[in-house]
């Protein structure tokens, strides 16, 4: 599927203007929580637990709007092959039997108890104080044992030299790495780059928010909607969570 | 960069411990300082500690998440980044790499990081 | 003891064999750095099979690395005479295939010039430290060893040591399994047979092994094996296969049981092309079950036959590791129960992968570099196994 062109326009709309623009969209739904940003020089706190709340029945098949903008904010290449890296990818799904067709977007599932972490020989994989997983790519020895024991496939080796450097985030050769919830913009007080990109195409498919607050608008909805986690069976506690399958 | 491989470092090493000692004598070129200002720190302080300060700042943001860290790399680069080629590297004028060159040392910091100032930076020169 | 000294052509093949493993050692540093230089583009792996050939290469030589030892083991903490005089040659083949296994797992990292940060960070939860734990220890532990088996002034150690070393390399080889085993994520390795299934691999694949060198090191200096000897150690090979096959049946049928495991297995078994032909005839036949005819066949089990099953033992390791190591990742991760899923990432189908040049060359490259590690070992310290006549004969 070819991803809908973002207008150049919109790419000088400032933050604040994107926002209230999604917002004129669903007039009267809180999209998401405005992420407070952390004054500089204070940590991240295990106050606040990230999450994501994904309605399958917003995603819409066709769109890959969240893939593109992810691909754009970290500066990933077109993926043609199997090592190019893929933070975030649209899974198409067919239920056996009834052959109901959902769609929706797969990344790392910032897990509260994530397998990543466990095997990783030198904690270069971590989990921040807020919940985020992250591959500290200055530790990373690139053994790719991380991947071997995610159980979404949300982690991609860096296969190649890497030689743009445009993007937000640092990459490099050799090392693992894989969706940050955007910790870059999250610590700036801002949304994920999928999540602003999904509510400007109008489909509000993702809540990002914290989990940690009762009165988050994700907490909200965890509360008043039935959703799953993908793997429940193994217990990891991810930090995102499913509408719809 | 193309990083260089493990024998490769090896000899480097071992080539720099033969070749060092007669080449130290040099004159060290003068460095682009880039933008002007202020450093972060004492010059001479930084000179000497730079590297303890980076890695340690490093940890800080990335592991802890502490954001506007007073030793940020890439608020070394916004500041040092020459004005005639926009980076840090590329000659042995340019920052970071004119005087690693002299002093033999060899950094992998800009296979990820991004040598040039960030875009916000560039745009208010 | 009697000096005994090498044939002419016995020399000339020695020196044939060292320049050879040294040219595969060089070649394999150069696929080595083109891989660090390019990237691992130029490997058959990607995010999906993650782990490829020289992981096979690597495992294989640090599971026979634990196994080889049994020889040592039976022959200090048991005191069998015709084992011990086959120490030395163990301790130092153990060493060699450790230190082969370990360089090329850590000339295929992303990043082997951190190698240092691997030594000097632990993350305590982690398989993988604790493994770097247990090679350090192994290392340590069998050096300890052979001084005492070199040094007469140490020789009280020698029965301690022998334990210590019985001890660690069951741990070893256990953590080995662990690194699979503790993969919940994926069909192919959350199991509980994992651990004494390597420990039985381990068995076998280092005997094999150990035959193959010490029958090479004999023609080296033109000396025949004792009857006695070469009949205990070809029944203890027999024996060793055996237990293998019993593990990896019980692993499949335990799965096979298992509703859910249930399409895996028919993915390895009988769906899953290179993968399963290497199962049934890389590993079942040629690796399992032609050599225990070759072994226990009436007319059969000459040291000539024996040691075309141990080459074929080997080839029978390679396979297994194959299937289980690249099948296990191949099949894909189950992430959506009850769905078809497909995307551009490969979820829902299939792993591709084809091993490089490259790849190849790391592995042989290691396996080049135990060599040259015996080689220069049995030159050095000439541990050849030296049977008294009576010894041979004394036990069974
Ligand atoms: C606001 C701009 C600015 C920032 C940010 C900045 N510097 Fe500087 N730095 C300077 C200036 C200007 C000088 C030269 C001062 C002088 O020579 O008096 C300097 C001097 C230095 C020197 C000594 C150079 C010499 O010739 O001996 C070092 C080393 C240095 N900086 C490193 C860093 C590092 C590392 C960082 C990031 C943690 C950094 N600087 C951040 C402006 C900056
Ligand atoms: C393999 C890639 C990689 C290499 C090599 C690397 N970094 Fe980083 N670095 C990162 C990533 C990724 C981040 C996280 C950026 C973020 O969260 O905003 C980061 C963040 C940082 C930060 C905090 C952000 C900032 O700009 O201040 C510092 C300081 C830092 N690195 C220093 C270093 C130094 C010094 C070296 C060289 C010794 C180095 N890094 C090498 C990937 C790398
Ligand atoms: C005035 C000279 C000078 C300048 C300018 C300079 N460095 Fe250095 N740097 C050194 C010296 C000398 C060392 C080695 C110190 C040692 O090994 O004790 C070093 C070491 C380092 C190290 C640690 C390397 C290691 O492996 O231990 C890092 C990281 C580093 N520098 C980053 C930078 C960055 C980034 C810049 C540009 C913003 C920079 N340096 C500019 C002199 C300089």
């Amino acid at each position: 599927m070819t991803a809908p062109a973002v207008p150049p326009r919109r790419q000088f709309l400032s933050q604040g203007a994107a926002l209230t623009a999604a917002l004129a969209i669903a007039p009267g739904l809180l999209l998401y929580d405005f992420a407070r940003a952390r004054p500089p020089g204070e940590p991240a706190s295990s106050a606040v637990r990230w999450g994501m709340l994904i309605d399958t029945t917003q995603c819409d098949s066709g769109c890959s709007a969240c893939v593109t903008a992810c691909r754009k904010e970290n500066a990933l290449p077109e993926p043609v092959r199997l090592t190019d890296p893929q933070w975030i990818r649209k899974v198409e799904l067919e239920q056996e039997g009834s052959g109901r067709k959902v769609s929706l977007p797969m990344m790392c599932q910032h897990c509260a108890d994530p397998p990543c972490v466990d095997v990783c020989p030198t904690g270069a994989s971590f989990k921040r104080a807020d919940g985020i997983v992250l591959v500290d790519k200055h530790r990373c020895i690139g053994c790719r044992y991380c991947m071997m024991a995610c159980p979404y496939k949300a982690r991609s080796f860096v296969h190649e030299p890497v030689t743009d450097h445009s993007g937000a985030t640092p990459r490099g050769q050799g090392t693992v790495e894989s969706c940050t919830l955007c910790v870059h913009r999250v610590d700036r007080g801002e949304i994920p780059a999928c999540v602003e990109a999904c509510a400007r195409e109008g489909h509000q498919a993702i809540l990002f928010g914290n989990l940690n607050d009762p009165d988050s608008a994700i907490s909200r909805r965890l509360r008043s909607v039935a959703s799953t986690r993908l793997r429940a069976d193994l217990n990891l506690d991810p930090g995102v969570a499913y509408e719809g399958i | 960069m193309k990083p260089l491989c493990l024998l490769g470092r090896i000899l480097l090493v071992i080539g720099c411990c033969l070749v060092l000692p007669a080449g130290a004598h040099d004159a060290m070129p003068p460095l682009d300082i880039g933008q002007g200002g202020k450093c972060v720190d004492d010059p001479g302080f930084m000179r000497l500690n730079h590297m303890k300060l980076l890695l340690q700042q490093r940890d800080e943001t990335v592991r802890l998440g502490v954001r506007g860290g007073r030793y940020s790399l890439a608020g070394c680069v916004d500041c040092h980044a020459s004005k005639v080629n926009h980076s840090v590297l590329g000659t042995d004028r340019n920052f970071c790499q004119g005087c690693h060159t002299y002093a033999a040392v060899k950094i992998d910091c800009f296979e990820c990081h991004s040598s040039h100032p960030r875009p916000a930076m560039e745009s208010r020169r | 003891m009697t000096a005994v000294t090498a044939t002419r052509s016995g020399e000339r093949a020695y020196y044939g064999w060292f320049l050879f493993c040294a040219l595969l050692a060089l070649v394999g540093l150069w696929a080595a750095h083109q891989m660090e230089s390019q990237g691992h583009v130029i490997t058959g792996m990607n995010n999906q099979i993650v782990w490829g050939l020289p992981h096979v290469f690597a495992i294989f030589m640090i599971v026979s690395a634990s196994g080889v030892l049994n020889v040592a083991s039976v022959g200090s903490v048991f005191g069998r005479a015709v084992y011990k005089a086959r120490a030395p040659l163990a301790g130092l083949l153990s060493l060699a295939l450790l230190a082969g296994g370990l360089t090329v797992l850590m000339l295929d990292l992303g990043r082997p010039d951190r190698v240092i940060v691997a030594a000097t960070v632990y993350n305590a939860t982690s398989v993988f430290a604790w493994n770097v734990l247990l090679y350090t220890g192994l290392f340590v532990s069998v050096g300890f060893y052979l001084w005492t088996l070199m040094d007469r002034t140490m020789a009280a150690w020698t029965q301690p040591a022998g334990l210590l070393v019985f001890v660690w390399r069951f741990v070893l080889t256990t953590g080995t399994g662990l690194i699979f085993a503790f993969l919940v994520a994926r069909q192919a390795y959350a199991s509980a047979v994992l651990p004494p299934m390597f420990i039985a691999m381990s068995l076998a694949w280092g005997l094999a092994i150990f035959l193959l060198a010490q029958s090479a090191l004999l023609r080296w200096k033109a000396m025949a094996l004792h009857p006695g000897i070469h009949r205990r150690l070809k029944n203890l090979l027999g024996i060793f296969v055996f237990t293998v096959l019993y593990l990896v049946l019980a692993y499949h049928l335990t799965n096979a049981y298992f509703a859910r495991q249930m399409p895996f297995e028919r993915f390895v078994l009988r769906d899953g092309g290179v993968i399963t032909a290497l199962f049934w005839g890389g590993y079942g036949v040629l690796g399992t079950v032609l050599p225990l005819l070759l072994i226990f066949l009436p007319g059969l089990g000459t040291p000539r036959s024996v040691g075309a099953a141990a080459l074929l033992v080997i080839l029978g390791a390679f396979s297994l590791l194959y299937v289980f190591i690249v099948g296990g990742q191949s099949y894909p991760l189950q992430i959506f129960p009850g769905y078809v899923a497909h995307s551009t990432f490969g979820d829902g189908a299939v792993g591709e992968y084809v091993p490089s040049l490259p790849e190849w060359a790391l592995g042989v490259g290691g396996v080049a570099v135990a060599c040259l590690m015996t080689l220069v070992g049995v030159r050095v310290f000439n541990f050849l196994p030296r049977d008294v006549p009576e010894q041979a004969v004394e036990s069974n």
